[in-house]
């Protein structure tokens, strides 16, 4: 079987009967499907409203910062937008956006399974999801909550005046559907790859879809429980943290944190496997050291687990848990700066073309490493003393989960477009977005390191004057970033209409993605394929890529 | 032959045998209750923290529970472990009645042991146990033990009656023949059933027997 | 509080140490930042598809050995930096002996602090330059946190429990002072400041202040009230411990341990007494939990606190 001919008996385009967009028709069709690739349009839908609703939390912060006065909102409206704003962005943009929409897509077909393991229950979880979004809009028309994203006790258990239980509820519901998804994943890449895909073969994009799986079957019930306990204590007064009958409030940062560290990396990892993909395809290399790969997404997973108190570290715990936490932070530092080392040298000796998703990637390499290298700073004790609870700590996750997350999701969904629609989207403008995330991202977030490490606390709605300068700077690149986001959203309804038809491998990538019609039949493969090498063949074992032509490149496997 | 045809009626989509879907079921169902197990894991930390820091309180409160509740409970679970894993077994084996009863016998004792601790609940109500003013004992460490109590069960009384819904629906659906007896949810069912019993083992000693030693 | 600047100010020995350690950490991260970008600037500009440079099989070195390499380069660096930042956290651990106490209560949007002469302030915290200064703070509602940037420092205060901090000012002015951990409405506007003065200045404010009852005496009239002298009296007919110079001495315990009397081991034998009982005693003593709130169990530490100086004398 030689994956060249393989690949040429590919049709570009399914037939109308064939294309899982069209093969059946009408409201019912979508609300009712099983078909996983349906289902991440469901969510992607679900998911773009959430990221405006957040979106919108963000504007109204940014706008009311612009001056150290209070001028646009109160006291109490401010503090329930940055909840807000750090509810939604955290459970209902950032943990499902990567795995759910793209990886309910592309894992099935990367892997060449005809769907997920439990198609039903990938539908309940998109209602679930639904109903935990159904219960945050209410939450939010309700008049919103005013504990930070943290749930913070005594605070929220006592003393919060929001709708602190209909937020909590939200939160919990939406654990479901991450659990279920989870599950499905696991299941999905333990048994059903196709012939020949062994685990040393799978795309790392799998790989990291499978990390995150397992840090969210086995961290997200832990939230669950947190979020039932605050539950139980606001709504009943069972004591459960109450310091006046001999409970612990920091107890509650613990199994709080628990689950939020871990969930960091549920939110980057999956973002690690998108930028592997897309190094290497427009780079035409092979990706560098794909097995320190794995073993750093595995390491990271795990160790994840154990760092979660590095966010305590002025909480009173003993200092030498603060020194334990902060070792294992260190460490966890190490598979991070691995990837981002291997990424660079997979740009060694390739044939790099800038086409949007390359700028997504290698922005998303710059801003990951600053992210990253402020980790150290504030996996330092005395440091994170300092800085900890101030602006610096904003950026830093912002760099992560927004310079990171969100820049590689925007670059994967550009990546995938033609797969998902059939179309080509603008690579004009996508390459102006690009861009133009970049530098506004840069413009909003840098000055918060600086005015963090002067000292400027967070969550704060009114300032002293001094910092007004870095907050003007941040605002005014908070408008260069938000119309780097709307932009594409611009663009892509567009290229549904008047983009050109996408042929099935518009970028002669080598996943098994593509070796199906762009978009795929709802089977997803006409014929089931078969796997005999490993991933990024994108030039010979024995030479590096041409200067010029794309081939010779060979294809992970194909429909036999 | 009738196996083939209730063989092509149990394979669900994705797949392309039974016995690569029953494996699915049956490891997915594990990683559901590794996910369960951390869930209750929260819990039982937090009860042997504050254990730790009031020993008294905690020593003094497990007093007040009711051991014969407990211990009559704990008996009409493990037994309908047995049970629940007879029809499993049976279900695997194709036998009809006997998952059909022990289906039955399952549900009746998991409803056996939500009334026990519906009247357990009932007396400590009575007893003033619930935390909050007018608690039973001075010291106020001894709430938090009753705090735990109450969600601890009350979780766990949630995820039977979550289990006895599974089982009767089963129950139904292979009295109907809607669903073959070679079906996975059977497997699956069971593995759920014997995670729920097995929270139970450590809740027991943790509520009942502490301090009574 | 000038009005620009890329550096806080900085006021106390902490805030010197940190200072370093930053410098350090940005040189490092800074370099490693530079190393990256150039890295994806000069691949991406030699190896652009179209170019000239040759490209073909990857030397042999560069396969194993260079990702050996870097992964042990990058751990023995993180091995460093941990040594670096914890042996910095650990130099300032402890506070001298003989700091000059003060006590912070906060609760819902204020700060309140109580001088050892018993002089208060709200919002507002005066403290000598160049002497050791160990806050003893708690929350008498939610969680707040106690952050002086010129002094680099910051602890959360916590209700149920106390916390503290220490440090030692060494530039006289006007600092700020934040609480840093969200706290409901008000949290932006709960701050305040505090001033560095030289220690004669010092001297002559604390003495300005309106006298008041200090909280050693305020813990002492709670200390007969509610019945602890009954048994802690030197001529109680109950076996129970003398408290005059017990606080800071090692006590050895029933169970054979040995442990400091500090503030948490005071506070933790009011509320639960039968826990780390003095080694030749009968566990007889009740629990206070519950009748004593957290501005009394302050004011009885205080008072047993005092009670070291009178045994010195």
């Amino acid at each position: 079987m030689s994956g060249i001919t393989a690949e040429r008996a590919v049709p570009d385009r399914p037939s109308r009967a064939d294309s899982y967009l069209t093969v059946e028709t009408g409201l019912a069709s979508w609300l009712l499907t099983t078909d996983h690739k349906r289902i991440a349009l469901l969510y992607m839908a679900a998911i773009t409203v959430f990221f405006f609703v957040g979106g919108a939390g963000a504007v109204a912060m940014r706008i009311e910062l612009f001056t150290p006065q209070a001028d646009l909102l109160s006291a109490d409206a401010y503090n329930r937008a940055f909840t807000f704003h750090g509810v939604i962005m955290v459970w209902f943009f950032l943990i499902p956006s990567i795995p759910v929409i793209l990886g309910n897509f592309l894992l099935p077909l990367m892997i060449g399974a005809r769907d997920l393991a439990f198609p039903r229950l990938n539908l309940i979880s998109w209602y679930i999801f639904i109903a935990a979004g159904a219960l945050a809009a209410y939450t939010l028309l309700a008049g919103g909550v005013d504990t930070g994203w943290t749930f913070y006790t005594p605070l929220s258990t006592a003393f919060a005046n929001g709708h602190v239980l209909a937020a909590a509820t939200a939160v919990f519901v939406a654990g479901f559907s991450t659990i279920a998804s989870a599950v499905n994943f696991i299941v999905t890449t333990h048994l059903l790859r196709a012939p020949g895909l062994t685990w040393f073969r799978l795309p790392l994009f799998v790989w990291a879809l499978y990390a995150t799986s397992v840090v969210m079957v086995l961290a997200t019930p832990v939230l669950a429980m947190v979020l039932l306990l605050i539950f139980a204590e606001r709504a009943f007064g069972i004591p459960i943290f109450d310091p006046l009958r001999g409970g612990d409030p920091v107890l509650f940062q613990h199994l709080f944190w628990f689950y939020s560290h871990p969930a960091v990396y549920i939110m980057i990892l999956p973002s690690f496997g998108v930028i592997s993909e897309l190094v290497t395809c427009y780079a035409r290399r092979r990706v560098f050291g794909y097995s320190f790969m794995v073993y750093a997404i595995l390491w990271i997973s795990l160790v994840g687990f154990l760092v979660w108190g590095h966010h305590m570290f002025v909480s009173g715990q003993s200092v030498f848990a603060s020194l334990a936490f902060s070792l294992l932070s260190f460490v966890v530092a190490v598979p991070s700066a691995i990837k981002v080392f291997n990424w660079t040298a997979t740009l060694y000796r390739g044939q790099i073309v800038f086409d949007a998703p390359m700028i997504y990637a290698l922005g998303f390499i710059g801003l990951f490493t600053i992210g990253g290298l402020t980790g150290l700073f504030l996996a330092s004790v005395p440091v994170d003393v300092h800085v900890t609870d101030t602006y610096f700590v904003v950026a830093h996750f912002h760099y992560i989960m927004v310079g990171g997350a969100v820049s590689a999701f925007y670059g994967g969904l550009t990546f995938w477009w033609p797969k998902m629609t059939g179309r080509l989207y603008p690579e004009g403008w996508a390459r102006f977005a690009a861009v133009m995330m970049f530098f506004g991202f840069g413009f909003t977030f840098f000055p918060m390191f600086i005015m963090g490490f002067l000292g400027m606390p967070r969550r704060y709605h009114v300032y002293p004057e001094e910092f007004q300068v870095w907050h003007v700077l941040a605002s005014a690149g908070a408008v260069i970033l938000a119309a780097a986001y709307l932009l594409p959203m611009g663009y892509f309804a567009w290229s549904l209409v008047w983009g050109r038809r996408a042929s099935a491998n518009p970028w002669d990538a080598t996943g098994l993605e593509w070796q199906t019609s762009s978009p795929p039949p709802r089977e997803n493969f006409l014929v089931s394929p078969a796997v005999d090498r490993g991933p990024y063949d994108y030039h010979p074992a024995h030479t590096g890529p041409p200067s010029m032509e794309r081939e010779p490149h060979r294809p992970q496997g194909g429909q036999a | 032959m009738s196996g083939a045809a209730a063989r092509e009626a149990t394979l669900q989509k994705p797949w392309r045998s039974l016995r690569r879907e029953r494996e699915a079921v049956s490891f997915g169902t594990w990683v559901f209750v590794a996910s369960e197990a951390m869930f209750f894991a929260g819990p039982l930390l937090a009860y042997a923290a504050y254990r730790s820091l009031w020993p008294e309180a905690f020593a003094a409160a497990g007093r007040e529970t009711d051991i014969v509740y407990g211990t009559v409970n704990t008996a009409l679970l493990l037994t309908s472990s047995l049970t629940m894993a007879a029809a499993a077994e049976g279900a695997r084996a194709r036998l009809r009645r006997l998952t059909l009863t022990c289906l039955a016998a399952t549900a009746a004792l998991g409803l056996a042991f939500l009334v026990v601790k519906g009247f357990e609940y009932r007396e400590d109500i009575h007893k003033h146990l619930i935390p909050g003013a007018g608690f039973r004992l001075d010291m106020p460490p001894a709430q938090l033990f009753f705090a735990f109590y109450w969600l601890l069960t009350g979780v766990h009384a949630l995820h039977l009656s979550i289990g006895i819904g599974i089982t009767v629906t089963l129950l139904i659906q292979a009295w109907h023949g809607s669903r073959p007896l070679p079906s996975p949810a059977f497997e699956g069912a069971g593995l759920y059933w014997h995670f729920v019993d097995l929270v139970w083992i450590f809740l027991y000693p943790l509520l009942y027997l502490m301090g009574r030693s | 509080m000038n009005r620009f600047s890329l550096w806080p100010q900085a006021a106390s020995e902490q805030a010197a140490r940190v200072d370093l350690l930053f410098i350090g950490l940005l040189v490092i991260s800074g370099a490693i930042l530079l190393l990256v970008a150039g890295l994806l600037l000069v691949f991406c500009l030699r190896y652009r598809r179209g170019s000239s440079a040759p490209r073909g099989l990857l030397p042999g070195f560069l396969r194993r050995d260079v990702e050996i390499g870097w992964t042990t380069g990058t751990l023995f660096l993180a091995l460093f930096l941990f040594w670096w930042a914890g042996a910095t956290q650990l130099r300032a651990k402890d506070p001298p002996a003989g700091a000059l106490e003060i006590h912070v209560a906060a609760k819902q949007w204020m700060w309140k602090a109580r001088h050892p002469n018993g002089a208060r302030e709200i919002n507002a915290l005066h403290v000598p330059r160049g002497e050791a200064v160990r806050l003893v703070m708690t929350s008498q509602d939610v969680i707040h946190s106690f952050f002086v940037p010129a002094f680099r420092l910051k602890q959360d205060v916590i209700p149920g429990r106390f916390t503290e901090m220490w440090f030692r000012a060494t530039e006289p002015g006007e600092y700020r002072l934040f609480c840093a951990e969200f706290c409901g409405t008000d949290h932006a506007r709960m701050g305040g400041t505090v001033t560095v003065m030289q220690p004669e200045d010092y001297a002559r404010w604390a003495a300005a202040q309106p006298q008041e009852e200090n909280l050693a005496e305020e813990g002492a009239r709670l200390f007969t009230a509610l019945g602890c002298s009954g048994c802690h009296a030197p001529a109680s007919a109950v076996h129970a411990p003398l408290l005059a110079g017990a606080y800071g001495r090692m006590v050895h315990l029933a169970d054979g341990r040995t442990i400091r009397a500090d503030e948490a081991y005071i506070r933790d034998s009011i509320l639960q007494p039968k826990r780390d009982v003095v080694a030749g005693f009968e566990p007889i003593m009740p629990s206070f939990e519950g009748l004593v709130d957290q501005g009394d169990l302050q004011r009885l530490v205080a008072y047993v606190q005092s009670l070291r100086g009178e045994a010195a004398r």
